[in-house]
């Protein structure tokens, strides 16, 4: 996994801090070649791993780096799944079974369920959920995708609900399918490590909040040093900057001297931004005696 | 010590407050409950909690203490009656019920039994429309003149079959379902109002229920409030909901992310704030909770249920009392559509036909 990881937020309006920001950049990211471009900017200044949701949009960027492999080489999608919203909007609108019956392939079980009853799907929510995966991952058909997340809604969803088993499920077909590694994001990672222990799912890729002020870091600090020291993982670390509450410097000092950071997420819609970023994380990496990635 | 309680619905909302309830050291649950046979199943095989298909079975569990329902708004009168006759604590998805007298009612059963009550507006367990809160307590705008609630979100975006969410009759629509949510926050900062004119209840997509939701709203000391919420908004990613409040000392806006003060030093200036603009974000105006998922404060909500009835002093925020001054809310609002307003579809013709005066008479119009 890259050092330094370059995500999709700010794409999408995602913005933690304010909704007018988010509104703006929605609009200029409504160009996909503005999205282009940035990440263009992100490949050449050394974060060429994107972390991505599952979004319509990236569908059409996939489309551009398999129609032209050599101007992307060293670009790497890391997909996190599902595009939660899409999924909540429909349950309101729609109920659980319709719902379903919306996102699943046509041909698939769903048919089968309707017409074999219920019962059918008791006994095969495992493949419905690899189904509802394959049906994400489409997107992404003939790219390598090393690490598959599963985002944090889901996964703290099913933490809270204590179904240790679907991680399981979850890592063994991203294995088997996609030859590639799950990853859980998290708000909760203090509480998740053990469990993931228990799902047998050992030194995990784990992405959660890390910053100095301690912002959505469920456990604070702390517990974020203990669990990662009795259950090692290799924690991607997210919302550095706290949505703006550290200053750069400050915050990228921070962050590259927790011991259990093994590597760092940010976003940024300028060219500008991102070098700056890279930058730091190099520099203070040197510092800490870490070698470039 | 944890709370033994039991979660009725297993909805969307009814999910969420499992995982959290579940997650959190405050709660112990003991069963879950659904009128489908399906979903509980399945849930009682994945979380190996005990599923109950039936609510009194359900409230009838021994050593049961507490129960939180987000069942179709229809269904949550007898649901907390029950379960307050038996004893337990009440936690409810909002709106309430869709009469103020009987949550009124419903309220006033719970206290004379000691049992704490509480509705899921979760917004007042947001950093951001709390410190709106502290502010207005604190006097720093001055006398307040007037209130904009408003709520924007993607859920109704074309004509479909409905869920009870869309149909009429059963606690659904825009009115109840998105517009309860800003005018609780109005109820919180300026209490019930005591007039509503000029509502109009408009539907675009839903063939039962309204999709968008407008009214002009009367408070106690002069203060006027207006509400724009639709739900039909294919603009916004998500539930947007904000508040803007104006007085004679300053200017607050507020939605989920930051709070904008404009203060102008004619009233006495909190501390933390300055003359003219003061930002604040929701990074410095949250406290964090045990167990995160979607948003602190649906953890919040549920934590503070929980040490309410840990304390037993009686509901906190958000009580069956407080909720029913939005359900009141709601219907002075849908009264007002139906007599003065607007019910119904988008033609605007139907609004108060403009009558002719002497020159319009004259001019032939």
């Amino acid at each position: 996994m890259e050092r330094i990881l370059f995500g999709d937020n700010q794409f999408f309006g995602i913005n933690h801090m304010s909704e007018e920001k988010a509104r703006s950049q929605a609009m200029r990211f409504q160009d996909i070649e503005n999205i282009v471009e940035v990440l263009q900017a992100a490949l050449h200044a050394g974060a060429g791993g994107f972390m991505c949701t599952t979004h319509d949009t990236i569908e059409k960027i996939a489309d551009r780096v398999r129609a032209n492999p050599k101007e992307w080489e060293g670009f790497t999608f890391y997909p996190g799944m599902p595009y939660a919203h899409k999924y909540a909007n429909a349950v309101t609108e729609l109920g659980y079974f319709d719902a379903l019956r919306k996102f699943l392939p046509k041909e698939g079980l769903v048919d089968t369920m309707l017409r074999g009853g219920m019962a059918v799907l008791n006994r095969d929510i495992e493949g419905m959920m690899k189904l509802l995966v394959d049906a994400e991952m489409k997107m992404f058909r003939d790219l390598h995708t090393p690490v598959i997340f599963l985002q944090n809604v889901v996964t703290d969803l099913i933490q809270g609900l204590g179904v240790v088993d679907a991680f399981r499920v979850f890592s063994e077909h991203c294995n088997k399918r996609y030859n590639a590694e799950a990853g859980f994001i998290t708000m909760n990672l203090p509480k998740l490590l053990p469990m993931l222990h228990e799902a047998g799912i050992e030194n995990p890729i784990v992405c959660a909040n890390v910053n100095k002020i301690a912002f959505r870091m469920s456990g604070g600090v702390e517990g974020y040093r203990e669990a990662t020291a009795q259950y090692p993982a290799r924690v991607i670390a997210m919302s550095v900057l706290a949505s703006g509450g550290i200053r750069p410097r400050e915050a990228i000092e921070w962050v590259v001297n927790e011991p259990y950071v093994e590597s760092i997420l940010f976003g940024a819609s300028s060219r500008a931004n991102i070098i700056n970023t890279v930058e730091l994380i190099r520099e203070y990496d040197m510092v800490g005696g870490r070698s470039a990635a | 010590m944890s709370v033994n309680v039991a979660v009725v619905g297993l909805g969307k909302m009814g999910i969420s407050h499992l995982a959290i309830a579940n997650a959190l050291a405050q709660f112990n649950v003991t069963a879950i409950c659904d009128t489908s046979e399906i979903v509980g199943n399945i849930l009682q095989k994945y979380t190996k909690l005990p599923f109950v298909s039936d609510f009194e079975e359900v409230t009838s569990q021994p050593g049961l203490e507490a129960v939180i329902i987000a069942t179709p708004t229809t269904m949550h009168d007898w649901m907390a009656r029950k379960a307050i006759e038996k004893g337990l604590h009440v936690f409810c998805e909002k709106p309430l019920t869709i009469s103020s007298a009987v949550s009124r009612d419903l309220a006033n059963s719970a206290q004379s039994k000691g049992l704490v009550t509480q509705v899921g507006y979760h917004n007042r367990f947001i950093g951001t429309f709390r410190e709106v809160k502290r502010l207005l307590d604190a006097g720093a705008i001055g006398k307040v003149s007037h209130v904009q609630g408003e709520a924007y979100g993607p859920v109704v975006l074309k004509p479909t079959k409905p869920t009870w969410r869309g149909k009429a009759g059963a606690g659904g629509g825009c009115l109840y379902d998105y517009a309860a949510h800003p005018l609780n926050l109005i109820n919180w900062y300026f209490g019930e109002p005591e007039a509503c004119s000029g509502a109009m209840l408009k539907s675009g997509f839903s063939s039962e229920v309204d999709d968008e939701v407008y009214a002009a709203l009367g408070f106690a000391n002069g203060v006027t409030g207006q509400i724009s919420v639709n739900w039909s908004d294919h603009s916004v990613r998500k539930m947007t909901t904000r508040i803007t409040i104006w007085g004679t000392a300053g200017r607050i806006y507020a939605d989920r992310q930051e709070i904008q003060v404009f203060l102008t030093g004619n009233a006495p200036i909190p501390e933390g704030y300055k003359e003219g603009w003061t930002v604040n974000y929701i990074t410095d105006l949250t406290p964090p909770v045990s167990f995160y998922l979607r948003g602190e404060e649906y953890s919040a909500q549920l934590e503070a249920f929980g040490n309410a009835i840990a304390e037993g002093e009686g509901s906190r925020e958000n009580s069956f009392f407080s909720a029913a001054e939005t359900d009141a809310t709601i219907e002075m609002i849908r009264a007002s559509a139906e007599t003065t307003g607007s019910v119904g579809s988008f033609g605007a013709e139907r609004l108060a036909p403009r009558k002719s005066g002497f020159v319009g008479r004259l001019m032939g119009r």
